[in-house]
């Protein structure tokens, strides 16, 4: 299966240019970039690990880039995304959040069900990888 | 004479019993300078023929406060110079002979903290049937920060909605189950779970489904459920239905939001026509129970879409912000129904902005601060598709939910892939918007790019390329930007 959280996840994956010209978007806002990666997948795994700080103070594509690369080269076999994160009040939450490196391989999500009162299931999804102790669970 | 003893003759001749014209009444003071804790209106007028507006603006003013039509001495035993709405502008509509705009201030008092429904007693009470106006319309509000303070708004807003569905960027995108009517639960799950694995966030039940003989509610929303489950174990996103939970009475609401919230929806929906004191009691159980509550408008256009009668949509919205709906249906400009782009411009704003300022090319006439009071995501829905995606975003921007109904589940490739070409186009269409590209020129060209890798999208853009709803709307702005040279 492919994983389709964040924005871009039903196009085919963004090439290095393609991911530069949103970080340029984003800097445009005023928006302050983050990496962040995971081998946890699960939808409501809300904290990804964070690769540092947001970067408040960077204003150039090519260092957010530059990062993104040293975080893919770190985790090659985890999922790394960039969130854009906008302080305007009335906002201050993240604005883009897009992923931009997956593992080669990914096993999706079994849906386990245990029946209730009446007609009602219980639902639960479990991600594959995490049958795995972190670290080891995409190979 | 000294003053005193004028003002005592004056009150005199004031409360003398019979009829005096409303004008005469106190209900006009052209130099009135309203407060900052005033609330204000503005009423589109049509007198009958004979009428002075001056004297329809103060009859309305009157209707929609303290006035009957004869003068009462019971007045006296109040201070009724502070209860008697005050019309202070009155000013010809540009371009009509007989309709006016009638501005009026009510004191913040008359109303009661926190209730629709005694705001709306007040203002579209009595005064729609007064006889001396032909036809009489709401066309906006002020609502000053010591009442929007009152209500409680949003249960959810659009910042945690997004948070708690972690999707970003983007608009979100649903549809609405068809058959509108006839399915059985079984059968109404599958297009929810086909929809949702095929890439919408969200399916919706339709503003008529209830808990009818072929689909008892209880069917509806266990298989519906499945169906949210299944999808996200797909994709690894946060999915959802919108379980309609109207019904004829607050405690079937209740008891099926309650059921909604133990099978673990993220989201309830309501009809607007099941009123506004009802509309408060939801999103009060919304807010207690961290639902999203989405509102279908189903009946609105009786009263809204009409230019010199009822009550304009804009109004209608910011009611709702105070009253706390997280979704409301606000209009397409491109679809199948009612929608001037000025006009939804307007009403967008009103959701989605911390205040929006005063701007009659886009129907607002006031400046209004909703003083930290969540946004509402407005929803667009009604005959639109995947070709134009482009023109959805220009106009609605990305805080909107984009419903395809026909334009998914009429995919000629199934449902699935009208699912996908529809989050295919959004996604590829707010990748060339962010790139800086021109969407709303190049946006056939982006999607036609998009269609080489997509051959769902490629199909929908070949079966609806020529569909297009070219009316002119009713609902227009009377003020018309003319740009001037700098």
């Amino acid at each position: 299966m492919r994983l389709t959280q964040g924005t871009f996840s039903y196009l085919p994956d963004l090439t290095d240019a393609q991911i530069s010209a949103q970080i340029e978007y984003a800097l445009g806002k005023g928006w302050a970039l983050g990496v962040e990666y995971t081998d946890d997948p699960h939808p409501r795994n809300t904290y990804w690990e964070m690769w540092g700080l947001p970067m408040f103070d960077l204003h150039d594509a090519a260092g957010v880039m530059q990062e993104v690369t040293a975080c893919r080269a770190a985790q090659p076999q985890k999922y790394v995304r960039i969130n854009a994160f906008d302080a305007t009040r009335g906002w201050e939450t993240v604005r883009l959040s897009f992923i931009v490196h997956r593992p080669a391989d990914e096993p999706g999500f079994r849906l386990e069900r245990t029946e209730d009162r009446g007609r009602t299931i219980r639902y639960t999804l479990h991600a594959y990888a995490t049958d795995k102790p972190p670290g080891r669970r995409y190979g | 004479m000294n003053d005193k003893a004028k003002q005592a003759r004056d009150a005199k001749e004031r409360y003398t019993p019979g009829v005096i014209p409303y004008a005469k009444m106190g209900y006009y003071e052209p130099d009135y300078v309203p407060k900052d804790t005033d609330i204000l209106a503005v009423f589109r007028i049509t007198p009958q023929e004979g009428v002075d507006p001056v004297e329809a603006a103060a009859a309305v003013a009157g209707e929609s406060s303290t006035a009957t039509w004869t003068v009462v001495w019971t007045d006296r035993l109040t201070a009724s110079e502070n209860y008697r709405a005050k019309a202070y502008k009155v000013e010809r509509v540009p371009g009509s002979a007989e309709q006016y705009f009638a501005y009026i201030a009510y004191d913040l008092d008359l109303f009661e903290p926190g209730s629709i429904a005694n705001l709306t007693a007040s203002l579209i009470g009595n005064v729609f049937g007064f006889k001396p106006v032909k036809a009489l319309r709401l066309e906006d509000m002020r609502l000053p920060v010591a009442y929007v303070k009152t209500f409680q708004g949003p249960p959810t807003g659009i910042v945690v909605e997004r948070e708690r569905l972690d999707k970003f960027g983007r608009p979100l995108l649903g549809a609405t189950a068809k058959p509108k009517l006839g399915l059985s639960g079984k059968n109404y799950g599958r297009v929810v779970y086909e929809a949702l694995k095929g890439g919408l966030d969200f399916v919706k039940d339709d503003e008529n489904i209830n808990s009818q003989p072929f689909m008892h509610w209880r069917d509806r929303f266990l298989y519906a459920m499945e169906a949210v489950n299944r999808a996200g174990a797909e994709s690894g996103e946060v999915k959802g239905h919108y379980l309609n939970v109207t019904g004829a009475t607050m405690e079937d609401m209740y008891e099926r939001a309650e059921f909604a919230r133990d099978v673990g929806s993220v989201i309830v929906m309501i009809d607007l026509v099941i009123g506004y004191t009802a509309i408060q009691s939801m999103a009060k159980w919304s807010r207690a129970n961290d639902m999203i509550l989405h509102l279908h408008r189903a009946g609105h256009a009786t009263y809204t879409r009409q230019k010199n009668h009822g009550i304009s949509f804009r109004v209608i919205s910011k009611w709702m912000r105070l009253a706390g709906v997280d979704h409301i249906h606000a209009g397409t400009v491109v679809g199948k129904l009612e929608g001037d782009p000025a006009v939804i411009a307007g009403i967008y704003d009103t959701l989605r902005e911390p205040r929006t300022p005063e701007n009659l090319s886009h129907g607002l006439f006031f400046d209004q601060e909703w003083a930290g009071l969540r946004k509402v995501m407005p929803v667009a829905s009604g005959g639109i598709h995947a070709g134009q995606m482009h023109q959805l975003i220009d106009y609605l921007g990305e805080d909107v939910v984009l419903q395809f109904g026909g334009g998914t589940i009429g995919h000629p490739m199934g449902i699935q892939a009208g699912a996908t070409a529809n989050r295919v186009a959004l996604e590829a269409v707010i990748l060339a918007r962010n790139e800086g590209r021109d969407i709303r020129t190049e946006g056939p060209q982006i999607l036609a790019d998009a269609a080489k890798t997509c051959q769902p999208l490629r199909a929908a853009l070949d079966t609806w390329k020529d569909i297009t709803f070219d009316y002119t709307s009713t609902d227009t702005v009377d003020y018309v930007t003319i740009p001037t040279a700098a």
